[in-house]
């Protein structure tokens, strides 16, 4: 019996020595050289491995982002300034700021303004249902409400709202990672910069059929009557396909637009105190009779 | 022992409640709407313009491409517009609107009763006649017959099949075209044969509709054609499709991705054939055809013969009207049809019928977890894993999907038809084969590009 014991660890202690040994000549043989720095930039990541940034995860990015050159082609939307910032410290590198993105739903035709032509009762799929017709109301380009983007979120930052019928989007929550934007087969969702202080001015319809049906099919709708293209002094608005869209690069917020949109499909969001429509008319208003002014002005000096 | 396709399909209770419905002959409305896409391929090119004056039977519209076919107006009047136009699913189309004026007749086109049975002796004549015609294939693909017909140089066509199988449930227009258009049809086939030089042709029709076989017998007999048969076969949905019924028929499978032509077999539906007669012996182009108006919810069962482009709310109220309450109306059978999202759309030349069914007839349960159990693989006619597929399209895995001959799935709707938890198979497998077909022309354009370099 003790001669067995004593055999067994004798056999198993020699073997176990022959094994590392052949473990250790391997492991220096065939050593993988591997910048350290990848690993760190891993480790500064958010973690999230969403694929946001274009890359296959976290690990992905952070060897690409040790392999370039510099740091622009490179960019997680998830963790944003602050992570690049860390990355670049990190690869000794310098990083541009970026400006803050966040989804933003382009359809306002909630259940109330989009009347109900016909009623979907196959799978409950945004793009099943996009690509067997036009929708469930007389909007063929709006949501079509079965929450794709809610279930490609992986933040959980958007939900529908039962009420509205429309996905909505917890800003705190959101990182921009443009899942939802893929998702959605209608192209409703668009990744915009959040703006000063989280304000900006969004159009939130894309219909770009004429005004006479958009009317009919949703009253919340883009009609496309141009007037916020013709009130806009900083040429923000680009105005195509019967349908207003709103550069967030040149707008500066003075919320004109959004006070004469007759159908109120321009939204404001994040600004500190409601819109005064009249306020706002009133200035419209006075500088418009300025400029007139200026022109008769002009004219007269032209007839001298 | 009658015969039928080797592997897969499903028995659904075939519901021909509108079977003894003579064809009528519906009025024209007060304006019709010709769609330019009526068929695969490239949409047709508009030939007129608002203002113009078209007779029935006039071009209205020219191929856009090889694979493409006329357009003609079904009706004698002024055209409105040339403009997009909301279709059955609410989506645009190029459509041209007609305002019917009287019912004045293009020249050149025979429209007596009497049966033209001395056929044309040139192929290439006949061929050019049906593409002159605007001949589609009106089994639901659409396909224009006269590419068909063309068979790529190198296959040999060894037997014409004549569709008469009708396998989706309720609808019944092919059946009385068989009934009441026995002859034209089995002129038609003939004249088939013969562009497509002179093969045996089988004329193939479920045994659910012995009246049909037995007519079409005689009719052949009395007509006294030689190489025309009718076959029974046994009932079992799909039997329609092309590949299914070429092994119903012939006993030979079509390989992955092949084409009929390939195991030397053409495949032309009843209507198809009725369309083919019109065309060549009375110079007639395709501008009606039968549509079933048919559900246990109808006012009331028929067989019209409707002018393409009539608008589909015109048929129901001749048919007696919607019922009160809610409504689903599909077009075409309940396995493969759509549903009408827009009743204001016109018929197409495909459009084979209007079912009218419940909420309670229609509604999905709710959508369970996949048990294996393996039925979706013992429906489905081609040979696919129904459940794999599945899994994949959720997984994103395009390879896998492609590895696995997505390609190959024809849409019946076995899969969903069997699947005892509600997956909705078909619509997850539709998707994916547009994705993956995105994939195999990216690569085949790269693969060009890299070989023009």
């Amino acid at each position: 019996m003790t001669q067995l014991v004593i055999w067994t660890i004798v056999i198993l202690t020699v073997l176990g020595m022959l094994l590392a040994a052949i473990l250790f000549a391997v492991a220096k043989k065939f050593k993988v050289e591997e910048d350290p720095r990848i690993d760190d930039v891993e480790k500064a990541m958010p973690g999230a491995n969403c694929g946001g940034c274009g890359f296959a995860g976290c690990r992905a990015f952070a060897e690409a982002a040790v392999k370039a050159d510099d740091l622009d082609s490179v960019y997680c939307p998830v963790g944003g300034g602050e992570t690049m910032k860390k990355v670049a410290a990190i690869l000794g590198r310098q990083v541009k700021e970026k400006a803050p993105m966040v989804a933003v739903v382009r359809c306002n035709g909630s259940c109330d303004v989009r009347p109900t032509v016909n009623v979907y009762c196959g799978s409950l799929s945004c793009r099943v249902k996009a690509t067997l017709y036009s929708g469930d109301t007389g909007c063929s380009w709006g949501c079509v409400g079965c929450g794709d983007c809610v279930g490609a979120c992986q933040f959980g930052a958007l939900k529908m709202n039962p009420e509205t019928g429309l996905p909505e989007v917890d800003e705190s929550k959101c990182t921009a990672c443009g899942a939802c934007v893929k998702a959605c087969p209608k192209a409703v969702i668009e990744l915009r910069a959040k703006g000063p202080r989280g304000m900006r001015e969004v159009v939130c319809c894309i219909n770009r059929d004429r005004g006479p049906q958009v009317k009919k099919a949703c009253a919340n709708a883009c009609i496309g009557c141009g007037i916020c293209f013709k009130t806009c002094t900083h040429e923000a608005i680009v105005f195509e396909n019967n349908v207003a869209y709103i550069d967030y690069s040149k707008c500066k917020l003075c919320r004109e637009c959004e006070a004469v949109c007759p159908t109120g499909a321009i939204h404001g969001v994040g600004f500190p105190k409601p819109l005064d429509v009249e306020a706002v008319k009133a200035r419209i208003a006075e500088r418009k009779k300025k400029a007139a002014e200026a022109a008769a002005a002009d004219k007269k000096e032209e007839e001298k | 022992m009658k015969r039928t396709f080797s592997i897969g399909g499903v028995h659904p209770h075939d519901s021909k409640i509108s079977r003894d419905c003579a064809i009528e002959t519906l009025p024209t409305p007060g304006t019709v709407y010709i769609s330019v896409a009526q068929h695969i391929g490239a949409p047709a090119v508009p030939v007129v313009a608002p203002g113009d004056k078209v007779k029935t039977g006039q071009v209205v519209a020219e191929p856009g491409g090889f694979v493409s076919a006329f357009i003609h107006s079904s009706v004698s009047g002024t055209v409105k517009s040339v403009a997009p136009r909301a279709d059955l699913a609410g989506k645009m189309s190029m459509t041209i609107e007609i305002q019917v004026e009287g019912d004045e007749w293009a020249e050149g086109i025979d429209r007596s009763e009497t049966l033209v049975t001395d056929i044309p002796d040139d192929p290439k004549a006949i061929i050019e006649k049906i593409r002159l015609g605007g001949i589609v294939g009106l089994g639901g693909a659409t396909f224009p017959t006269h590419v068909k017909l063309s068979p790529p140089p190198g296959s040999v066509c060894e037997r014409l099949i004549i569709n008469g199988c009708e396998c989706e449930p309720y609808l019944t227009s092919d059946f009385r075209v068989l009934l009441e258009k026995g002859e034209q049809v089995v002129v038609g086939a003939a004249i088939l044969r013969k562009a497509l030089g002179g093969v045996p042709c089988t004329i193939a029709i479920e045994e659910n509709k012995p009246e049909a076989i037995k007519h079409i017998g005689e009719v052949i007999a009395r007509l006294n054609f030689s190489g025309i048969e009718v076959m029974s076969l046994k009932k079992r949905y799909p039997q329609g499709g092309e590949k299914q019924l070429i092994d119903a028929v012939m006993h030979r499978q079509v390989g992955s991705g092949a084409l009929p032509i390939s195991v030397g077999a053409v495949v032309q539906n009843v209507g198809t054939a009725l369309a083919v007669y019109d065309a060549v012996q009375k110079g007639k182009p395709l501008i009606d055809n039968v549509i079933t108006v048919t559900g246990n919810s109808a006012p009331r069962q028929a067989n019209f013969l409707v002018r393409v482009g009539t608008p589909l709310s015109f048929i129901l109220e001749k048919a007696g009207g919607l019922p009160e309450g809610d409504l689903k109306v599909i077009s075409g059978g309940p396995m493969m049809g759509r549903a009408v999202a827009n009743l204001e759309s016109a018929t197409l030349k495909g459009t084979s019928s209007l079912l009218l069914l419940r909420p309670e007839e229609t509604l999905r349960g709710q959508e369970g977890s996949c048990i294996r159990c393996g039925k979706c693989t013992d429906a489905c006619p081609m040979g696919l894993e129904p459940y794999l597929l599945n899994r994949l399209v959720k997984a994103g895995d395009l390879e896998g999907l492609e590895a696995n001959a997505i390609q190959d799935c024809i849409e019946c709707g076995c899969c969903l038809y069997s699947c005892p938890a509600n997956i909705p198979l078909l619509d997850r497998i539709r998707l994916a084969k547009a994705d993956v077909l995105g994939v195999i022309r990216a690569r085949a354009a790269a693969a060009k590009a890299a070989a023009s370099k």
